[in-house]
């Protein structure tokens, strides 16, 4: 089933008194079967909007269509979704099986299956979750995976027209939160429903999601899909949400960059003071500087993690350290240890001043 | 092995002072609680146990335990109702006066039991402010069980609401949402998933009310009258032997009400420790 979001506004507290606003105007259109994350700090509104669409808030004005059906106005309850809590919010006095068999109790004498239909479903239910062994266990027995599990097959069991998870994986720890991700993919592709879920970890929205909608201060910063929010950021904010970020600021004369004894060669920009992005992977290091740039740094941390290195770097002419990744084989041709003098080549540099995010690439002849 | 096990509990305990607070506790209970009980076995032993059993029962006695169970009952049910209703108003909503209300809700605690009755059998009597309303309707209150029932529901109403409302207030809102979402009706979310929430500290509070109110003295001997076999409450009969100097006959009554009072203590406490058992992931 679709959502249409058109024009929901929300803003809390009373007239001069502490109003803040937490959703400007929003508009999002989510297709059947898409599996979409809204990504943003705190206070960005991303929970707020996820609450409207299940209808346990109220915007202030705007509409929400769920297919044709406009549910703007309709109960919570009769919206037909379902909802996974970032603290599970499991019924602690019932079993793992009277949990996930609550939505179908509760149902109209008249619409609600027999006992044996229930016990089925139910079961047919932990299964796809892979608890069935579990069914007769209190929450309280269960680990915190667990017990998010039974969350999502509690809310799936009345097959809702949409799912919505609020920071589903939020209160997990690691590893069982790359676990439970993979799975939560898996569990879509089999069952195709429409699912909107809330993150403030960029991983997450970037491994699950089909669209990522980046949030901030209420507003929408950029929908697309993981790869091309990754490599077109719309702006300045999405960029620095979605990864570590350098920066550095000088004064430009003739496409050259200068910042204390650093200079830097960008070709294509005028003059004046500017501030530039690069992301750690974008940092090169040698051991000279070259004719296009010369800036000296020296390393003061070194982290060995998986794939790469991570070092941090600083120098004079740099307000905050900067944060490199570099290669195994790299790091061992340069022989690099804590207080090495090294020069940072930059192969690539974001500006986000003119109306188009613009990358330039200093190290290319030009 | 249990040497073994003690010395190393005693080289793990971190927080200090447990010897010295442990016993200045004991000392304190036993100079409040165990010496006048002492005392009271001491009277005991002055009768055999057929004075005791003649004594007992009595049956303008037997009369006063039926109406002392009577009224409390009736006061504990009225409360678990009302408390709860209370407890739910001062957590769920916002409204002026909500801290008048509630720092009124301790006022039985505060006043004096003897105020308490005379101000309740003032207005309930024949010709009280409530009570002339009531009496062309054909209530009495005072001398009469209702107004047993009434004295003892005003001096225990704390009892459950206190207990009710930090429950109520640790009840996360999250809890309610899921059950919404998942589309029960509001009485089918009160009734599955609120209810017994509540309900270890909703019948903790209740039977605590139950016992206060099996005890209760002051607030209730105004309005009650005390006629025998009718408006005696248990807790009177204590005072008229007394006052009639059998010492060893107030004792023997005495006795009943606070076997009857730790039985049900002893009982709320065992449940109640079941339940949350159960809660924290025993087997039920």
């Amino acid at each position: 089933m679709s959502i249409r979001i058109s024009q929901i506004e929300k803003t809390y507290g009373y007239q001069g008194r502490g109003r803040t606003r937490a959703l400007e105007p929003i508009d999002l259109d989510i297709h059947d079967g898409e599996l979409i994350g809204l990504l943003g700090p705190s206070g960005s509104g991303k929970t707020t909007l996820l609450r409207i669409v299940a209808g346990l808030e109220q915007a202030d004005s705007g509409s929400i269509h769920f297919g044709d059906r406009d549910v703007t106005r309709v109960h919570v309850r009769d919206r037909r979704i379902g909802f996974v809590f970032q603290h599970y919010a499991l019924f602690r006095h019932m079993s793992v099986f009277d949990n996930v068999a609550f939505g179908l109790t509760a149902m109209p004498r008249s619409q609600r299956p027999s006992s044996g239909e229930i016990r089925s479903r139910v079961m047919q239910l932990l299964e796809m979750v892979r608890l069935q062994d579990f069914a007769e266990r209190f929450p309280a027995q269960l680990s915190g995976g667990q017990q998010q599990r039974v969350s999502l097959a509690r809310a799936l069991a009345l097959k809702p027209d949409v799912l919505l998870l609020d920071e589903p994986f939020g209160a997990l720890d690691a590893k069982v939160r790359q676990e439970l991700r993979r799975w939560l993919r898996h569990l879509h592709e089999e069952l195709h429903f429409t699912s909107l879920f809330v993150t403030h970890d960029q991983e997450e929205a970037l491994e699950l999601s089909d669209r990522v909608v980046v949030m901030s201060n209420g507003r929408i910063e950029q929908i697309a899909t993981p790869d091309t929010l990754y490599r077109q950021p719309a702006n300045r904010f999405v960029f620095e949400f979605l990864g570590d970020v350098n920066r550095i600021e000088g004064d430009i004369e003739k496409e050259v960059l200068t910042c204390g004894n650093a200079r830097v060669a960008v070709p294509g920009i005028e003059n004046g003071r500017q501030e530039l992005l690069l992301r750690p992977h974008e940092v090169c290091l040698d051991e000279q500087p070259s004719t296009r740039a010369h800036l000296p740094v020296s390393v003061t941390a070194v982290v060995p993690v998986g794939a790469e290195v991570r070092l941090e770097l600083e120098a004079d002419w740099l307000g905050e350290p900067w944060l490199a990744t570099i290669s195994h084989a790299d790091f061992e041709r340069l022989a690099i240890t804590r207080g090495k003098r090294l020069f940072a080549q930059p192969s690539r540099l974001h500006r986000f001043d003119t109306s188009r995010p613009q990358t330039l690439a200093p190290l290319s002849a030009s | 092995m249990i040497a073994h096990a003690l010395t190393w509990r005693r080289e793990r305990r971190v927080l200090p002072g447990f010897g010295l607070s442990l016993g200045i506790s004991l000392t304190f209970v036993s100079l409040i609680l165990l010496l006048p009980l002492t005392s009271l076995v001491g009277q005991l032993s002055q009768l055999s146990w057929s004075q005791y059993w003649f004594l007992i029962t009595d049956p303008r006695l037997l009369a006063s335990y039926g109406v002392t169970l009577f009224g409390a009952a009736v006061a504990a049910l009225f409360n678990a109702a009302f408390g709860l209703l209370m407890a739910w108003i001062l957590v769920r909503y916002e409204f002026p006066g909500k801290r008048l209300v509630d720092a009124l809700m301790d006022l039985p605690f505060a006043l004096p039991t003897a105020v308490a009755g005379i101000t309740l059998a003032t207005l309930y009597s024949s010709n009280g402010w409530i009570g002339r309303l009531l009496e062309p309707l054909g209530i009495s209150i005072s001398y009469t069980w209702i107004g047993i029932a009434l004295a003892m529901a005003f001096t225990s109403i704390p009892f459950v609401v206190r207990t009710v409302q930090p429950v109520l207030e640790d009840l996360p809102a999250e809890v309610d949402e899921a059950a919404m979402t998942l589309g029960a009706s509001d009485s089918h979310a009160f009734r599955r998933v609120i209810l017994p929430y509540l309900w270890p500290a909703l019948v903790t509070g209740t039977g605590l009310a139950f016992v206060r109110s099996l005890g209760e003295f002051g607030a209730v001997i105004f309005i009650a009258g005390g006629k025998p076999y009718e408006t005696e409450i248990t807790s009177l009969m204590i005072f008229v032997k007394l006052q009639e100097y059998d010492y060893a006959g107030a004792s023997a009554v005495a006795s009943i009400v606070l076997a009857t009072s730790l039985a049900l203590l002893l009982a709320i406490n065992l449940w109640q420790g079941r339940f949350i058992k159960r809660l924290h992931g025993g087997r039920g």
